[in-house]
């Protein structure tokens, strides 16, 4: 309280000051006011401390108001229904390591939730009660990828908040100007402006903005500056093109294969070859072509490969990188790069007309198959061709635990990242069914949330044989916290035969058992805790 | 009487817990997975076996009937109380949902709740156990009294001693003595069974290292004991409410005797700190009708939550009776007419001004007071430097935060809850500073416990 304002009528503060003073000294040294010194001193002054005590304390009163802080923004949202907002308040009290870490036991993980639980409440649009904001910073303050869902929810009177406490910094970081910065799309004059003298975190996010709804103009802008910029800035600004590519886009990227970075001249080249009807991929159609044909000469016609004899400076300038990284062959490494950029429906008409699964079913000459193959899956990624993505792929339940294509399990996610979302499920379930777990994790990460029907049923399945086959469930740890976050809620009714304690076959290892049973209740907890979740959100 | 059909809130169940642990581990609990064969009676009985570690699961059974609180009974190893199966099945049974099914008590369950009941019935009928001198030879208990009143009045002239020669020595060397010397003089105290000196004088060792301006604080605190050890030393002389106040400071036992005050009981805040032997729990009562601000204090050993739990915002119609001493706001809790219900009441509030004066006044029964209760109206949270203040929306005036309350997570929950405009807090205003305890916003909402 304010110390500075005496009580009225104090026989001012030089009293208590002496008092302290004699005080510190000792009554022995110095004497007391207004009492003789002898033995009687001490408690003197201890009396006239004690009256002066209690009158300072008595006498106190408030202190001047310092400048007050300017309102919070309003919240327009609607706020949470209430059971929601205990669910989040829950959630949030759940904080990784106060408990000491260690077995998790049969409860759920609480704060592996919130993500989905921020994204439905985000989808409906609700503000969250202001006290809940404190918990909810500090629980993006600690996880950078709750950050943009958590700042979204938590809305303006959390960046009002953040300027207050020097934790939070990273809100006002994470959203420049809190996004209410961006000025509206349609006043061109001020978007040229902040475009010209803006941050470069402030013309990112505006060139993003603009590019997500008129792309043409985006890339107008964009070149606007483009000969002006700095070369890191122009290959950032360049990739902001990825969104929303389209043909019209070709002559700026064209242009842009002549830049003085090499870094920006490759980013231009890779989009123009996702561009299928472009010029660059023609000409790469045409280089392409030339390196590829059948071989007759063969009981069975076979795809003969003859990589190129050098990399030409139309090549280098199309996008092709001349020197072959370490331990590769600069003629395959130069022919990969042709096949990639070269537009697939090339291929039908070079290797007579055939659909991509002949093609891919075709043999290869002189062990040529891994490099064409891996070429192809690259080119599929890119064009996003859902149809060689598929032949590429092969059947999920091909032996080898894989198609006639793909080489690697993360090519593999990457070509079902371009099929649609069911059969993409239905591709990762065969594949589980086939194969089992101890590979599917990278898989079943590219797959929608909730999982479909029959993957959600393949990996409960595959993990109920696999706590048949005897393992620990650690070793499924990472899959059966995906089955917690990713399974439909609407499949804990499957899990109820599985939450028992099984008798122990010989070969098990000991007490797998229980911790198998264990691990299904946390799933089939964790999943009707996700239905509650739903419901309290008022999700359709 | 019983409590059918009334489902308890969340909140409510969590103010049973512990400590934070338990409530952590509860909330886990509290989701069906790990039960079987739960279920509640109209008799106010809800049980559930619970999947532990082990091969069987535990059983436990929480009997909510009874109005002075709830009891629990569960086959775990675990010395907390209530344990986490016991509060994850009242979570359960408080979320709703179908997961703790209306039904008939189960053998196990129902013999324990009979059993419990009927040794509640005898303990009812043979009288009120709290009151020992009831029973006891009245010229006995005199006789006791008074040999302790001897003990604590050696205590107290010790205590002067002891206090005249550090005055007279000078606090300068309090500084270099360290803290040793007062835990001797502490124990001391102890020995003479003066609780309530031993404690500030424990505290007393404390100080000079609290930094810049502990010297002012010291002689303070040393004046204020001198001063309870003069009052009483001379307290046949002082008017009986003071006389009261000075025997509770001094750590004498007292009873509650004041005639029961019936009324409708907001319960404004619910606290506990703990050292290392003993959990303090306060909680804030706010009468609709008396507009009296009372406390309820209790206690409980380490690992055990002090009973009762009220959460925030509930409001409990219910008979509390004062402690003796003037001014002193501590009651004990009656009989409860009615289990605690989410009431729309607030405490009125005042100005800052109004809020200092108060605690002005309130130190002429009892100059040892450290802080009151007080409700502000319509303040705003403001930044003053590195700490912060509650500022009077409509006048030039502002209370700063105490220390602690400064680095209490519950303030930027205030801060947040404010957003810049004025809020209602209710808190405890003393000599160091405001200390909020529950805020409301100046809208509707709920109160929102700071603490």
């Amino acid at each position: 309280m304010n110390r500075t304002s005496a009580p009225v009528g104090a026989p001012a503060a030089g009293a208590w000051e002496g008092l302290v003073t004699t005080a510190l000294l000792g009554t022995d040294r110095r004497s007391t006011p207004g009492a003789g010194p002898g033995p009687e001193a001490p408690v003197a002054l201890l009396d006239a401390a004690a009256v002066e005590t209690v009158r300072r304390r008595a006498g106190l009163r408030p202190a001047r108001a310092a400048e007050r802080p300017r309102p919070a923004p309003e919240d327009p949202r609607p706020p949470l229904p209430p059971a929601a907002a205990r669910r989040l308040a829950m959630l949030l009290a759940d904080r990784p390591g106060v408990s000491g870490g260690g077995r998790r036991g049969a409860a759920p993980d609480l704060m592996e939730l919130l993500p989905q639980w921020l994204a439905a409440a985000n989808a409906r649009g609700f503000a969250p009660p202001p006290q809940v904001l404190p918990a909810l910073l500090d629980a993006a303050r600690g996880r950078t990828d709750l950050r943009p869902p958590v700042l979204e929810f938590a809305g303006p009177r959390a960046l009002w908040l953040a300027r207050l406490n020097p934790d939070w910094r990273f809100a006002l970081r994470s959203a420049p100007g809190g996004g209410a910065a961006l000025p509206h799309l349609e006043d061109d004059d001020t978007v040229r402006r902040l475009w010209q003298e803006g941050l470069f975190a402030e013309r990112v996010a505006l060139l993003s903005a603009l590019r997500s709804r008129q792309p043409s103009a985006a890339r107008d802008l964009l070149a606007t500056t483009w000969a002006t910029e700095r070369a890191e800035d122009r290959l950032m600004f360049l990739d902001s093109l990825r969104s929303g590519l389209g043909p019209e886009d070709e002559a700026f990227l064209e242009q842009a294969l002549a830049d003085r970075s090499r870094n920006v001249r490759a980013t231009a080249a890779e989009l123009l070859s996702a561009l299928p009807g472009s010029a660059l991929a023609g000409r790469m159609a045409v280089r392409a072509e030339a390196c590829v044909a059948v071989d007759r000469t063969q009981s069975t016609p076979a795809i003969a490969v003859e990589a190129p004899h050098e990399c030409d400076p139309g090549m280098e300038r199309d996008g092709v990188v001349a020197k072959a990284p370490a331990g590769r062959g600069e003629r395959s490494w130069w022919f990969g790069q042709l096949v990639e950029a070269a537009p697939l429906a090339t291929w039908s008409r070079r290797l007579g007309g055939r659909t991509p699964r002949e093609i891919v079913a075709r043999p290869v000459a002189d062990g040529w198959q891994g490099e064409l193959h891996a070429a192809w899956c690259r080119a599929a990624v890119r064009q996003q061709d859902a149809e060689w993505s598929r032949a590429l792929l092969g059947e999920p339940s091909a032996p080898e635990a894989g198609g006639p294509g793909a080489v690697s399990l993360a090519e593999r996610a990457k070509l079902l990242g371009t099929l649609h979302a069911d059969e993409r499920a239905e591709w990762v379930a065969g594949f589980i069914a086939t194969h089992g777990l101890s590979e599917a994790f990278q898989l079943l990460g590219v797959c929608a949330v909730p999982w479909a029907a029959p993957l959600g049923r393949a990996v409960v399945d595959a993990l109920n044989i696999a706590r048949d086959a005897g393992s620990y469930p650690w070793s499924f740890s990472g899959v059966m916290g995906l089955a917690e976050r990713c399974l439909d809620p609407s499949e804990a009714g499957r899990l109820d035969a599985l939450l028992a304690v099984p008798d122990e076959p010989e070969s098990a290892s000991p007490g797998a058992g229980g911790y198998w049973a264990e691990s299904f209740q946390r799933l089939a907890t964790t999943l009707r805790l996700r239905a509650a979740m739903a419901e309290e959100l008022g999700a359709p | 009487m019983t409590q059918q059909g009334v489902r308890w809130t969340t909140d409510q169940v969590l103010a049973l817990a512990p400590d934070a642990a338990s409530r952590k581990a509860g909330s886990k609990l509290g989701t069906a997975g790990p039960w079987t064969e739960a279920g509640s009676s109209d008799e106010g009985t809800v049980w559930g076996l619970c999947k532990g570690s082990g091969s069987k699961p535990y059983q436990t059974v929480v009997d909510i009937a009874d109005a002075s609180g709830p009891a629990y009974k569960c086959s775990c190893p675990s010395r907390k109380f209530p344990c986490k199966h016991a509060l994850g099945l009242l979570l359960l049974w408080a979320g709703g949902g179908g997961a703790v099914p209306e039904g008939k008590a189960p053998e196990w369950a129902a013999q324990w709740t009979a059993g419990r009941r009927e040794r509640a019935g005898v303990k009812r009928a043979g009288g009120s156990p709290g009151s020992p001198s009831g029973s006891a030879d009245p010229e006995a208990a005199r006789r006791r009294a008074e040999r302790r009143a001897e003990r604590v009045t050696a205590g107290a002239v010790e205590l002067e001693q002891r206090l005249a020669d550090l005055v007279r020595g000078g606090l300068a060397t309090a500084e270099q003595s360290g803290y040793g010397l007062w835990e001797e003089t502490a124990a001391r105290m102890v020995d003479a069974q003066a609780q309530g000196l031993a404690g500030r004088v424990r505290e007393l060792g404390v100080i000079p290292s609290t930094g810049p301006g502990w010297p002012v604080r010291l002689l303070e605190e040393c004046a204020l004991l001198h001063l309870l050890g003069q009052g009483w030393l001379r307290r046949e002389r002082l008017p009986a409410g003071l006389a009261a106040t000075v025997r509770s400071r001094i750590g004498l036992p007292a009873s509650a005797d004041g005639p029961p005050v019936r009324d409708r009981w907001l319960v404004l805040a619910q606290y506990d700190t703990a050292d290392a032997r003993l959990t303090t729990r306060r909680i804030w009562l706010y009468g609709a009708g008396t507009r009296r601000t009372v406390l309820l204090l209790s206690y409980g050993v380490a690992g055990r939550a002090p009973e009762p739990a009220l959460p925030v915002g509930l409001t409990l119609e219910a008979e509390v009776c004062s402690y003796p001493g003037a001014g002193q706001p501590r009651v004990a809790l009656g009989e409860r007419f009615a289990p605690p219900a989410p009431a729309r009441i607030r405490p009125q509030g005042v100005t800052t001004s109004r809020a200092a004066a108060r605690y002005g006044d309130a130190l002429r029964d009892d100059p040892w007071l450290e802080s009151v209760p007080v409700t502000l109206d319509r303040v705003i949270p403001t930044p003053d430097r590195d700490s912060w203040q509650l500022a009077d929306a409509d006048e030039d005036a502002a209370l700063p935060l105490t220390p602690a309350a400064r680095s209490r997570p519950g303030l930027w929950r205030l801060v947040a809850l404010s957003g810049g405009a004025p809020v209602r807090v209710f808190g405890e205003c003393g000599h160091q500073g405001f200390s909020p305890l529950t805020a409301w916003p100046d809208g509707p909402g709920e109160a929102v416990a700071l603490c």
